[in-house]
């Protein structure tokens, strides 16, 4: 087993300025590992700081104290103390990251949104398409709409083209902020099926997921993150 | 001072500022600002107005000398020059190839009364083509690139649109192939379904090129959607620095809270 994520006493405090500075500490003793093929869910009530964690390995929050290390191209990077190029190469190679709502781009057809996490990594258009194509349909995203933006879509279907776009690409790490939640049945067993296939073929994750169900079908291990509550 | 090193893929700045100050008078525009741009990167600039983004950008493009610190730049033969050191011909030769430079105002940066083919092809020949085929063959592409009607090419830029006009600006500046490109304010004075396409346009443009850009705009948005890195100022200092999601989504600094708190919700 090699540890694809390490993460030691990492922590996260808010500093609200225009609240009159007031200080929220959110996270403090982060601390857990992840493995190549296995799905680790963090669990906890609502604003016990499960996002956040995610946010903080995606290098989308910074961390204020500690250390989270990635396996990222044969090395191990601290991303608590990473250049934003190293955090950007990073995302291109080592983490992908399905969040909780799709942040589209104005006029970019579906298709192409969800092809461009391969693209930006130098697959050739047509080929990053043709794959593209598929996971849409397996997503039960109709044909007919893939030349238009997601952007007017329901809220399922843009849950499903974020899926698509977040397991396209063959990235050893893999987060997962409530994937299922806007999904009805058929779609979230297809989306426990994409996990069960990136677990075979090695990628570690970490997931958030409320329901119960679908955590039972997908965690290998679960991590209370209420454990790393920081109280005031 | 040149170093004498060729540069390896990204892994050398393309251009190095190293605490730039301007002052006029009693007046500081411009305080200590150093940073690294790394080929293939864009680097948003954002405060408000006044905050001393656009006389940067002029420090950074050579426009002005800097009072204090410098500016140096990668050539194309790899050997890293300070910019206050190169000749006039040299200077002016970056302008006409390796860099771009896209004005707020697209009459700044066009010849309004000549067609925009010319527009279009006038950099390609001062960088020494002289095929009248073959200028107007690129210049057509490049206006199909930039999306506009190759219908329009004998047309001066006086009778086009404000997006057109600055899509044709764009175009003008891309065609000799520049490494880096210098923005203000790109999308500013345009009405919102027109920046949406400019902005998926430049998008498109710079990741293809794999060109660097330094773009300076009061808009987080666009800063969002056009950069890796985002350097937020106030008063002349650049109070925040970093990747631009991470700026925008936890941002540390009172003034750059008060900035991102201060985008009305679509």
């Amino acid at each position: 087993m090699t540890a694809m994520i390490e993460i030691s006493n990492a922590e996260k405090t808010f500093i609200m300025h225009l609240q009159g500075g007031v200080q929220l500490p959110v996270l403090r003793g982060v601390s857990f590992q992840v493995s190549a093929g296995e799905c680790v869910v963090l669990a906890g009530p609502s604003g016990a700081g499960k996002s956040s964690i995610l946010k903080m390995i995606f290098g989308n929050y910074r961390c204020d104290g500690g250390r989270i290390g990635i396996r990222h191209e044969g090395a191990e990077i601290d991303l608590a103390k990473a250049e934003p190029r190293q955090v950007l190469s990073v995302r291109r190679a080592t983490i992908g990251y399905v969040s909780q709502f799709l942040r589209a781009v104005p006029r970019v057809a579906t298709i192409d949104v969800v092809a461009e996490p391969l693209i930006v990594n130098g697959t050739a258009r047509p080929a990053a398409r043709e794959r593209a194509g598929m996971l849409l349909r397996r997503l039960n995203i109709p044909e007919r709409l893939w030349a238009l933006p997601p952007s007017t879509f329901s809220g399922g279907e843009q849950q499903r083209v974020n899926i698509a776009r977040g397991f396209i690409s063959d990235l050893p790490i893999l987060l997962l902020d409530e994937p299922t939640a806007s999904l009805d049945a058929a779609n979230r067993a297809v989306v426990v099926e994409l996990i069960d296939r990136k677990k075979r073929a090695g990628v570690a994750m970490v997931a958030i997921v409320h329901d119960d169900e679908i955590r039972h079908l997908i965690a290998d291990r679960v991590v209370d993150v209420t454990s790393f509550a920081a109280a005031a | 001072m040149a170093e004498n090193e060729i540069a390896a893929d990204g892994d050398e700045p393309l251009l190095v500022a190293d605490r730039l100050s301007k002052t006029y008078g009693r007046l500081t525009a411009c305080r200590d600002v150093s940073f690294a741009l790394y080929p293939g990167e864009v680097l948003a600039i954002v405060g408000e107005s006044g905050s001393g983004k656009t006389t940067l950008l002029q420090l950074l493009s050579a426009q002005f000398a800097p009072s204090a610190g410098r500016v140096s730049y990668r050539m194309r033969d790899g050997v890293m020059r300070d910019l206050a050191a190169l000749g006039e011909a040299e200077r002016r030769f970056l302008f006409r190839t390796d860099w771009g430079y896209v004005h707020q105002d697209p009459a700044l940066g066009l010849r309004m009364a000549v067609s925009a083919g010319a527009n279009v092809g006038e950099r390609l020949m001062a960088v020494g083509w002289n095929h009248y085929g073959r200028i107007r063959d690129t210049a057509s592409s490049w206006l199909e690139r930039v999306e506009i009607d190759i219908g329009r090419i004998d047309d001066a830029p006086r009778t086009y649109s404000g997006g057109m006009r600055q899509r044709l600006q764009i175009a003008r500046n891309l065609v000799t192939e520049p490494r880096l490109v210098f923005m203000d304010e790109p999308t500013g004075g345009l009405d919102v379904s027109v920046q949406a396409r400019l902005l998926d346009l430049m998008r498109n443009l710079v990741s293809e090129l794999g060109l660097a850009a330094i773009v300076v705009t009061h808009d987080l948005a666009v800063a969002r959607l056009l950069s890796h890195r985002v350097m937020v100022m106030k008063g002349g200092r650049v109070i925040e620095t970093g990747l631009t999601d991470q700026v925008l989504d936890d941002p540390c600094e009172p003034y750059t809270q008060l900035l991102v708190s201060s985008i009305l919700p679509a």
